[in-house]
């Protein structure tokens, strides 16, 4: 799942003389590659979110996160300048470092035009100016984010099939039909690259989820936020858990899916899922209070959740207006180190709307 | 008994000066005006013009931002395609394209700036041009329909968040929602905000750019890049740095500001000459009281000192007062005029006066400098001359005896007549200035010499009159000191005469041109300023289908940019036969040009500015593309200072693709009246937008503002005159009360009350005669020099001269009369003393 766009959503936002109409989510949809790793303009919300732990050659673990959205606007389809916004492409990027001790975060935004910015249909390819991901004809993710702080040019090579989430790939996000998206992962990403830091280059390596998510109604009106994680388990098998969540914390609707390293997968509905969380970490920043250490139940399984460092928070109110916690989190069971992934908090600052 | 003891020196200095200021009150008021008049007024002035200055290139500022370059083409919009090869060049780190539009705005005369962004790219590059949304409603900087104002702009439409405006697109207007404010723009900032797609559309400018503003990686050379770039746009598109920007809009107005820096410094000029005319004279009467004080065992140094510090006394507190009153004027008149003084030059801003010290210590240095300079001279007479000598009575004029010799005055005159030959300085007609400066004071100079000249000559004409006799004897045989009298008429009505004739020269010029210019019986135009009314050929066939309309002219006027540093020059197009032109403009000189050829004709100041001459082949950068045009002609153009170039209206079209117009002249069928067609195009469907006016109207207008912009031409010769008559007024009354004694004798062998009281009334009047007739030809020779030096070197455009003869005898007789009267109250209070105490008084 994943983040936000509270944003350029608009949908409430922007009453303009002919709003153009957004396909919505049906269920017995089915999805085809490669047309669907490429962008779905007809839907107003759209995300490619790769995530993921690296390892430094001096053995250091580091967390990275590139995030490419999609927005269409509601822009009036008349205007026939090139220059209407018709689409948006917004994209953060973060590098989670424990000896910093919060993200080092880049974002930007850009009306899509003009070859500078684009998300296009057919296989993945997105641009924002200098920052890309790109789908090759093998299926390898190339990426690439000249931040402020620093720079990431990575390879994300897929080890296993794609992971089709809800039922083959229509995910319900509420108890309302239409409350939905299309949504697969591809966990288990073989990384290669490097990460460069005041001009110093080092090359990296390790593990990473890429999850591609579209829809036009995401969230239900008592929603203000969720939580979702993504994990690649270390005997090959992948978890991905989220909840939707009401103003008092209690979930709305809850959805998790694990497949073992056999391939076999294995859905959770709501009351089979459950966040609980074990400690809290106040942000000086925003205010935020995040549950960063949580406990997951999947069924009868319990899993540990544990952050690479507390500050993992960022605050993206320029460019989607959201503040969320997205943050590298390691995944015990009874004790014993089983995965590592990313766990995304959103609305615990404000309520989201998307 | 010496005055060795520096305490009892300091006394006697002190004792000195206030006993000269009791005793002459007026004298070292009048000077102290004059000083403190002329500080004010240029003070005044250079704040004014400083604080629009900066106004207007802060606000030029607020548009280029952070941004390190500016991008811009050769006509006010270009191609979008630009945009993503200015973003992707190497170099380039980021780049934020604008359109820039002067929209009109029904009722109004002049437009609203609008500048529509894209909001994601502006944000760090251009921040102050961010609209601020109200708190729900985020997105409004990306909508098609929301425009964010300026607070000046919300105050100009009495609107506010909510509301709405309307704005001239063609003959039709788009209303736009004010979605927010602009909270950065600077007071007086009339500018409107919005989405670049948006403005795109509902301004009918798909697919142009007016500007990309550049932020460069660093470590980029900026020269190197700005000049890569220019190859290999082709010269199509200009890159600007912000210096560029700002020296932009200060050519825009330079010479106006300098031609106004200059007219304050005459005032200057005349206030030193009172000084010097003031001292003068005080040191001639106190001269054997200086003579006394050096057997006294002053020294010459000391007494020069004493002379000087007078003077120096008189310029620190008139330029004190001065700088004061320059404060309090420059914001009376920014209040009432606005900051371009009438001259139109800093539309849309509004000037905040801030007070700088650096330019009020230079402009006291000037007022104290002058005043110094001013007494200079008298005082190394006072200190030179031989105290035995000085101590006599009557040896006043051997005092000023070597300021009669002609050479240095003939010197300074020639350098001056020398110097209008020179070409001008940076664009500024320094040399005709220097000129005019060398020629006044070397009028001046000569007069002495040129006084006993002429008095002496009138002295031979047979006369019987006692009277007469007495007058002219006087008048030629102490011509020195009828000279200080003279010179002050002589500066005062010379620059008078000047000035006057300048602006009579120019005012029937443009009158003139006006009529020339104007040959149809009505005007249309699409709006009274902006750029986004036009005429489409649709509508301009419904006007030229109209019934009663035998002919129209439609009119296409745009910009070109073709030198980054300098404003851009009016592209005129219009129905011109190359035959004819001469009747359709008013040309100053025509050449044949080749029948195959583009065909141009250049205002004075393309000649002078881009070196366009007559027959010249140049390229011209029309729609994306340099093409070669012929220079066919030059033709007067008071309207536009920086340049206008005229061509054919079927050659812009084919050669821009650009059909619509936005002034049209109409002639009238035989039997209608321009009342009857405006009723007749009123009904058209877009009739109700378009401005009518008739030549008439279009005249007056245009006059009135001529007469607006020379309102501070108007203002300094008034003051020119005033201090001139003071100038006069204390010089005659000094004088008169320094010849008690004579006039004590006078009294004594007969001659009666009313005879003196003749004598000085004619002396007065002769002498103010013979300074008229002198400054009249002084006068004349300097107009010559502002109207074919100055005014052609400053804003390129030259005229005939003309003189106001009206005017002129006019101000001649109220000086002359002036001079009479207050040579005649002089001398009542001369004579109301005893006659035998005057005399008695020279023992």
């Amino acid at each position: 799942m994943r983040i936000l766009i509270v944003l350029w959503t608009l949908s409430a936002q922007l009453v303009f003389a002919a709003t153009p109409v957004f396909t919505q989510v049906m269920p017995d949809h089915r999805l085809t590659f490669p047309a669907d790793f490429g962008a779905h303009p007809d839907y107003r919300t759209e995300w490619w979110y790769a995530t993921g732990w690296l390892t430094t050659p001096d053995h250091k673990p580091l967390g990275f996160q590139v995030t490419f959205f999609r927005a269409a606007t509601a822009t009036d389809s008349a205007n026939p300048s090139r220059f209407a916004p018709r689409q948006l492409i917004i994209a953060h990027a973060a590098l989670s470092d424990p000896a910093v001790g919060h993200l080092l975060h880049g974002q930007k935004s850009a009306r899509a035009g003009f070859g500078l910015a684009y998300a296009q249909v057919g296989d993945t390819n997105v641009k924002l100016d200098d920052w890309t991901l790109k789908r090759s004809a093998e299926g390898v993710y190339q990426t690439r984010i000249h931040g402020r702080e620093f720079d990431l040019d990575l390879r994300l090579s897929p080890t296993q099939p794609l992971m089709l989430q809800g039922d083959n790939g229509y995910s319900r996000k509420g108890p309302a039909p239409g409350q939905a998206s299309y949504y697969y992962s591809a966990p288990q990403l073989r990384v290669s690259g490097s990460v460069s830091r005041n001009g110093q280059r080092v090359l990296v390596s390790g593990s990473a989820w890429l999850d591609h998510e579209w829809s036009t109604r995401y969230m239900d009106t008592r929603a203000v936020g969720w939580d979702w994680v993504g994990a690649n388990l270390a005997d090959g098998g992948a978890l991905m858990a989220f909840q939707m969540r009401r103003a008092d914390g209690t979930p709305l609707w809850a959805h998790a899916s694990l497949r073992d390293a056999s391939g076999k997968t294995t859905q959770f509905d709501n009351a089979a899922v459950q966040f609980k969380a074990r400690r809290h970490w106040h942000s000086p920043r925003t205010g935020g209070l995040y549950p960063v250490a949580t406990e997951l139940r999947t069924g009868s399984v319990v899993w540990q959740l544990t952050p690479l460092q507390d500050d993992q928070e960022l605050d993206s109110r320029s460019s989607t207006g959201a503040v969320y916690w997205e943050g590298a989190t390691t995944l015990t069971r009874d004790g014993k180190p089983v995965g590592r992934g990313y766990l995304e908090m959103t609305g615990y600052v404000k309520a989201l709307k998307l | 008994m010496r005055l060795s003891r520096l305490g009892s020196l300091r006394q006697l200095s002190c004792w000195l000066l206030l006993g000269e200021w009791r005793a002459y009150p007026l004298r070292a008021l009048t000077a102290v005006a004059a000083i403190a008049l002329g500080v004010a007024l240029g003070f005044a002035i250079d704040l004014i013009n400083t604080a629009a200055y900066n106004e207007f290139s802060a606000a030029a500022r607020s548009l280029s931002g952070q941004a390190d370059l500016e991008v811009r083409g050769t006509q006010p919009t270009f191609d979008e395609r630009y945009y993503p090869m200015l973003a992707t060049r190497a170099g380039v780190a980021q780049a934020s394209p604008m359109l820039v539009l002067d929209a009109a705005v029904s009722g109004q005369t002049s437009p609203l700036k609008i500048i529509g962004v894209d909001v994601m790219r502006a944000a760090a590059l251009t921040p102050d041009l961010v609209g601020v949304p109200v708190a729900d409603r985020p997105f409004d900087t990306l909508a098609d329909d929301a425009v964010f104002l300026s607070p000046a702009a919300m105050a100009w439409f009495k609107t506010r968040v909510g509301g709405r405006i309307k704005l001239r697109v063609g003959t039709n207007s788009v209303s736009l929602r004010v979605a927010g404010g602009l909270v950065r723009a600077r007071a007086g900032q009339r500018i409107g905000v919005m989405d670049i797609g948006a403005a795109q559309w509902r301004f009918q400018r798909i697919g142009q750019l007016s500007r990309v503003v550049l932020k460069l990686t660093e470590g980029v050379n900026l020269m190197a890049f700005k000049s890569a770039l220019a190859r290999a746009t082709q010269g199509q598109l200009q890159v600007l740095q912000s210096a560029d920007e700002t020296s932009r809009s200060a050519s825009l107005s330079r010479a106006y500001r300098v031609n106004l820096n200059v007219l304050a410094l005459v005032a200057l000029f005349t206030g030193a000459f009172l000084v010097f005319s003031t001292q003068a004279l005080s040191v001639i009467r106190r001269r054997s009281q200086f003579a006394l004080l050096r057997v006294m065992g002053v020294t010459r140094a000391q007494l020069l000192r004493q002379v000087v510090l007078e003077g120096g006394m008189v310029g620190a507190v008139g330029a004190a007062l001065g700088i004061v009153g320059g404060y309090a004027l420059a914001a009376t008149a920014l209040h009432f005029f606005g900051g371009d003084l009438g001259g139109g030059y800093f539309p849309g801003v509004q000037p905040a006066l801030q007070f700088a010290p650096l330019r009020a210590g230079v402009f006291f240095t000037l007022g104290l400098a002058v005043a110094l300079l001013g007494s200079a001279a008298p005082a190394w007479e006072a200190a030179r001359a031989p105290a035995a000598q000085a101590l006599k009575s009557g040896s006043e004029e051997g005092a000023l005896a070597q300021l009669a010799n002609p050479w240095p005055a003939l010197v300074l005159l020639l350098t001056g007549a020398l110097l209008t030959l020179a070409p001008p300085l940076d664009d500024l007609p320094i040399f005709g200035y220097l000129a005019v400066a060398l020629l006044l004071i070397g009028g001046i100079a000569l007069m002495p010499r040129l006084a006993g000249a002429v008095f002496r000559w009138l002295q031979h004409l047979p006369t019987t009159h006692a009277i007469t006799t007495l007058v002219l004897s006087r008048l030629a045989n102490a011509p020195g000191q009828a000279a200080i009298a003279l010179g002050g008429v002589l500066a005062s009505f010379s620059l008078m005469v000047a000035m006057a004739i300048m602006v009579a020269s120019f005012r029937v010029s443009v009158d003139d041109w006006l009529s020339h210019v104007l040959p149809a019986d009505v005007y249309i135009r699409s709006a009274a300023s902006g750029n986004t009314a036009a005429l489409s050929p649709a509508e301009q066939a419904m006007i030229a289908r109209t019934p009663g309309i035998a002919r129209v002219d439609f009119m296409r006027l745009t910009q070109l940019n073709l030198d980054p540093a300098r404003p851009a020059v009016a592209l005129i197009a219009r129905p011109i036969e190359v035959s004819t032109a001469a009747n359709a403009l008013p040309m100053v000189q025509t050449v044949a040009v080749p029948a195959h050829s583009l065909p141009i004709w250049v205002s004075e100041a393309m000649v002078d500015l881009y070196g366009f001459s007559p027959g010249k082949q140049v390229r011209l950068p029309l729609a994306g593309q340099w093409r070669d045009v012929v220079v066919a002609g030059v033709w007067r153009d008071y309207a536009r200072q920086f340049g206008a170039i005229q061509m054919r209206l079927a050659d812009y079209r084919s050669l821009t693709g650009d059909t619509a117009i936005n002034d049209a002249g109409l002639w009238l069928q035989p039997g209608t009246t321009p009342a009857q067609a405006i009723a007749r195009l009123k009904v058209l469907s877009f009739g109700a937008a378009l401005e009518y006016a008739e030549p008439g109207e279009i005249r007056t207008v245009s006059l009135k503002i001529f007469d607006r912009s020379f309102v501070v031409t108007y203002l300094l010769e008034a003051v020119a005159m005033v201090i001139g008559l003071f100038g006069i007024a204390a010089t005659f009354s000094a004088q008169i009360l320094a010849r008690a004694k004579e006039f004590g004798m006078l009294r004594h062998i007969g001659v009666t009350r009313r005879q003196v009281l003749g004598i000085l009334a004619a002396e007065g009047g002769l002498l103010t005669l013979m300074g008229m007739a002198v400054g009249f030809v002084l006068g004349w020779v300097i107009s010559l020099i502002l109207v074919f030096v100055v005014n052609p070197q400053s804003f390129h455009w030259r005229m005939q001269l003309h003189v106001p003869w009206g005017l002129l005898t006019a101000v001649a007789a109220l000086l002359l009369l002036a001079a009479v009267l207050t040579a005649l109250i002089a001398g009542r209070s001369a004579l109301s003393g005893s006659v035998v105490r005057a005399v008695r008084e020279d023992w």
